[in-house]
């Protein structure tokens, strides 16, 4: 492969893009988690509440610090890196990322400092508030973002100039475009679900060594209601997901599957190798029919194979068709555990059953693949094009030589594995220690995080 | 001069790279001078007067970034490929300055490397930011909508000595903060700073100011021309007045005056350079006028900014006032 200033553009967005993704995976999904533990004990005025509050908000709080700085370097690199995508879309999208800006990231930074560190000094009712406006700033921003990504995938609404820039034309067509519903659907779900499989897995594992622990208890169980209820909810959302997508990126839906013929009543190719130079998937295990099932809901449905596009216009099969192949496999996954859970609630085993507990660890990490996988396959699955059917990537890029994009994304790659590796490690810490001795073990630690005004370590934390 | 939308933007989007330098600013400033309050106590005062505030100042980078690609897209397109290195520079020091809040409570062994880290983040931003600034001025070569520089071009005498003052003013305003939020040793020690950074930051405003209309005839004529020189003759005045309170201010041992005074001289130097601009957004090759994205656009995201901006300075000035007063040195140790 040729180091064209294109694909390492392409590979740096990738990079740091994917890097940002599990931050806000978890802190969407987390910061509704705690608005919901804070309300519990507001309203219980149960001290497990409060506990499993302070738990969670310090692993909140270097996630959240980690997304930020991580979402930074996005908002700069579509001007560093796709500087022609900007002039001619600029005008499309930026309103939108403007408007996550205004209604979302002040909302979320001006609450943030309340809620990590002003508990005493508003009072329990204003720190309520001010966690919940944390939480809805991260609907709010994924609302926009998602929307600026959607209109890329399908976009509508506008005009195009003579000189090829992109105009807005109707803005709520612009916003609501086909893709949209179903990418905002899906995507917080996805953030919920991994955030669930994340606090059932430190759950799990706490409970593994003391099966008595109240506080590990609450938030297994917490955490398995959602992984029951919300995983039929995500597959559903998926297949939906996918149906739009076959009625407006086609190409996508094919290079998925790994189809490059196009059939009338299409196999389901489970697993293969697809070839893009031979222009077929090789040792494909198929069944017959059932993936125009899926796809049209309907066995005898014709699906276009790649091959009904020029070359130019196709979507590389190989990383997609495996990427969309993990996504589903590890939601099948996580159904499988959910339902488990279920099935030993009813038996009043949850909190014993080694084998559901150590699955349930297992299983904690596969949220953040899933996302990944998906995102992968969206993105990838829309190439050669960044709008889709209009603007191609080759067209997108900034005029800059490939060794200074070189040497930025070697930058990038060393500062993110150092820094945010570092930042994994503290969050395993954090969540290695049980949860109802944490304030004791802190304390032989020195400091606790006493950043702010307020140590975040109240009184009541039994200090 | 007509408010049409373009203009309107124009001052927005001033005033959203305003509030970041002067919100930023201090708190940066409090990274850098890590480099001279090396005591691990006096540290952690000073991490935890910004801790509950950095992140919204920096949102105003967010705003001032993501505005211009909405309303001004081919300014956005143009300066940023001009400025690659600095800019990535920045955005890597912002990582390592951003991650430090959190993660030197959260190591013993480490603490030492992520202050580092929480000093050379702030620093090498602050003279990135100080360099953008100077290669802009100094214009930048634009050809079918497109940068038409080399990767280096923002590298001149010039820009060195801007990213050398921000880093130097930036400090003033963290060592003012400091006098502002700190009691006892860290006090003293930030004012005692703060005397010694004024001189070097009122050095460098001259030296620029000076520099800044040999650079471009543009700059010589709105200095010097009719009628413009009245209104620019203004600006200097005002900034000796604000040495002054600064100086008097640290001298009579009053707390807020000399962060303010040191916003001043920020609030003017910035006036100074946006008459020198007006009405570039890129000088000599955009107006902002050209720049600007088409109406439809910049009305859409008006509409947002005017009802949402009040409501953000409101809400930001509450959280300001939630964490007012003092810093207690022996809060922290619990
Ligand atoms: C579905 C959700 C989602 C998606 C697809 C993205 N982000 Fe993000 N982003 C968030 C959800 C989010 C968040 C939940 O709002 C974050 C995560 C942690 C945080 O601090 O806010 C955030 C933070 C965050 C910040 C820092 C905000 C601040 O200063 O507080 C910026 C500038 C961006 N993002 C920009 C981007 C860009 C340019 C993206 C696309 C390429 C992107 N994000 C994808
Ligand atoms: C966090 C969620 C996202 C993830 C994980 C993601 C993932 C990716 C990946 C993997 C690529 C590289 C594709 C390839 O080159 O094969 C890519 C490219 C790109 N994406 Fe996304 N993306 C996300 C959100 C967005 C959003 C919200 C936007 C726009 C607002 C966006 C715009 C782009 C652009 C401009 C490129 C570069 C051009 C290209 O290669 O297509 N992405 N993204
Ligand atoms: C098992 C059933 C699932 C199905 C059928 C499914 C289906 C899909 C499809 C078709 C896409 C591509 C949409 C496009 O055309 O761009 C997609 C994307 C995505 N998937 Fe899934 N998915 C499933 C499970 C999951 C799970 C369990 C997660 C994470 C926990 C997840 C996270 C994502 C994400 C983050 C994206 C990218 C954003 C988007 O386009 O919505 N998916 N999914």
């Amino acid at each position: 492969m040729q180091f064209t200033a294109e694909i390492l553009a392409r590979i740096q967005f990738a990079f740091t893009v994917s890097f940002h993704f599990l931050f806000p995976a978890l802190s969407i999904g987390l910061a509704s988690y705690l608005a919901v533990l804070n309300a519990l004990w507001f309203w219980k005025r149960d001290e497990a509440y409060l506990r499993l509050f302070n738990y969670w908000k310090t692993v909140f709080a270097v996630t959240f610090g980690m997304g930020v700085v991580s979402g930074i370097v996005m908002s700069y690199q579509f001007g560093t890196n796709w500087a022609r995508f900007s002039d001619r879309a600029g005008a499309v999208i930026g309103p939108l990322m403007g408007y996550e800006v205004l209604t979302a990231f002040f909302l979320e930074a001006g609450f943030l400092g309340i809620m990590l560190f002003g508990r005493k000094r508003v009072g329990d009712k204003l720190h309520l508030l001010a966690t919940a406006l944390v939480a809805l700033g991260t609907f709010i921003s994924a609302f926009w973002i998602l929307a600026a990504n959607s209109w890329m995938h399908t976009p509508q609404g506008h005009a195009i100039t003579p000189e090829g820039l992109f105009v807005p034309v109707s803005w709520v067509e612009i916003i609501f475009n086909p893709s949209f519903p179903y990418r905002l659907v899906h995507t917080v779900l996805a953030a919920f679900l991994t955030t669930a499989f994340a606090v059932g897995g430190v759950g799990a594992w706490h409970l593994l060594r003391d099966r008595d622990n109240r506080l590990a208890k609450i938030m297994f169980s917490m955490a398995m209601w959602m992984a029951a209820l919300l995983t039929p909810a995500q597959i559903l959302a998926g297949d939906m997901h996918g149906l739009n997508t076959l009625e407006h990126q086609p190409a996508k839906i094919a290079a998925m599957e790994g189809h490059y013929e196009t059939h009338k009543g299409a196999p389901l190719i489970l697993f293969g190798l697809p070839d893009d130079d031979a222009e077929e998937t090789r040792y494909a295990v198929a069944i017959p029919k059932l993936g125009s099932l899926i796809l049209a809901h309907d066995a005898n449905a014709e699906i276009k194979g790649l091959k009904a596009w020029p070359k130019a216009d196709r979507p590389k099969s190989a990383i997609v068709f495996w990427s969309f192949r993990i996504m589903v496999g590890l939601g099948l996954l996580m159904m499988a555990v959910g339902l488990w859970s279920l099935w030993a609630r009813w038996r009043k085993t949850l909190y014993s059953d080694r084998w559901l507990l150590r699955a349930a660890v297992a299983v904690a990490p596969s949220g953040f693949v899933a996302v990944l996988a998906g995102w992968v396959t969206t993105e990838n699955g829309r190439q050669p094009w960044t709008v889709y059917g209009l603007m191609r990537t080759s067209d997108s890029l900034s005029n800059i030589d490939a060794p200074a994009v070189a040497a930025s994304l070697i930058a990038f790659i060393i500062t993110y594995f150092v820094v945010f590796g570092a930042g994994v490690f503290y969050i395993f810490r954090l969540v290695s220690t049980p949860p109802d001795l944490l304030p004791q073990q802190e304390l032989e630690k020195g400091p606790v995080r006493a950043a702010g005004l307020t140590p975040a370590q109240e009184p009541r934390d039994g200090v | 001069m007509a408010f049409d939308l373009p203009t309107i933007w124009a001052a927005l989007i001033a005033f959203a790279v305003l509030a970041y330098v002067i919100l930023d600013g201090f708190d940066l400033g409090v990274g850098i001078l890590f480099s001279v309050f090396r005591d691990e106590h006096d540290r952690d005062i000073m991490t935890n007067s910004i801790a509950p505030v950095w992140d919204g100042n920096e949102t105003w980078l967010v705003l001032g970034g993501g505005g211009l690609m909405a309303v001004f897209p081919l300014a956005y397109a143009t300066v940023l490929p001009a400025l690659y290195v600095p800019l990535i520079l920045m955005l890597l020091a912002l990582v390592f300055r951003g991650v430090a809040f959190e993660f030197r409570w959260r190591t013993r062994r480490w603490k030492p490397v992520w202050d580092i880290g929480f000093m050379m983040g702030s620093t090498v931003a602050a003279f990135t930011q100080g360099i953008a600034l100077g290669a802009l001025v100094q214009g930048i070569r634009i050809a079918d909508r497109q940068y038409a520089g080399g990767w280096w071009d923002w590298l001149t005498p010039f820009s060195l000595t801007t990213g050398v003052a921000v880093v130097v003013g930036y400090g003033l305003l963290g060592t003012t903060w400091l006098n502002l939020k700190t009691v006892g040793a860290v006090q003293d020690k930030a004012r005692r700073w703060s005397l010694i950074l004024a001189a070097g930051t009122l050095g460098l405003i001259g030296v620029i100011s000076l520099w800044t209309p040999f650079i471009n005839r543009l700059y010589f004529e709105r200095w010097f021309g009719w009628p413009t020189a009245v209104f620019s003759g203004f600006v200097p005045v005002l900034l000796a007045m604000c040495a002054l309170a600064l100086w008097h201010g640290l001298r009579t041992g009053k707390h807020l005056t000399p962060f303010l005074a040191a916003l001043g001289l920020f609030v003017l130097s910035y006036a100074g350079i946006a008459i020198s601009f007006y009405p570039y957004i890129v000088p000599g090759a955009l107006t902002f006028h050209e720049a600007a994205g088409p109406d439809k656009s910049l009305g859409f995201l008006l509409v947002g900014a005017a009802i949402l901006v009040p409501i953000i300075l409101v809400y930001t000035g509450y959280a300001y006032w939630v964490f007012r007063g003092k810093i207690d040195p022996g809060e922290g140790y619990h």
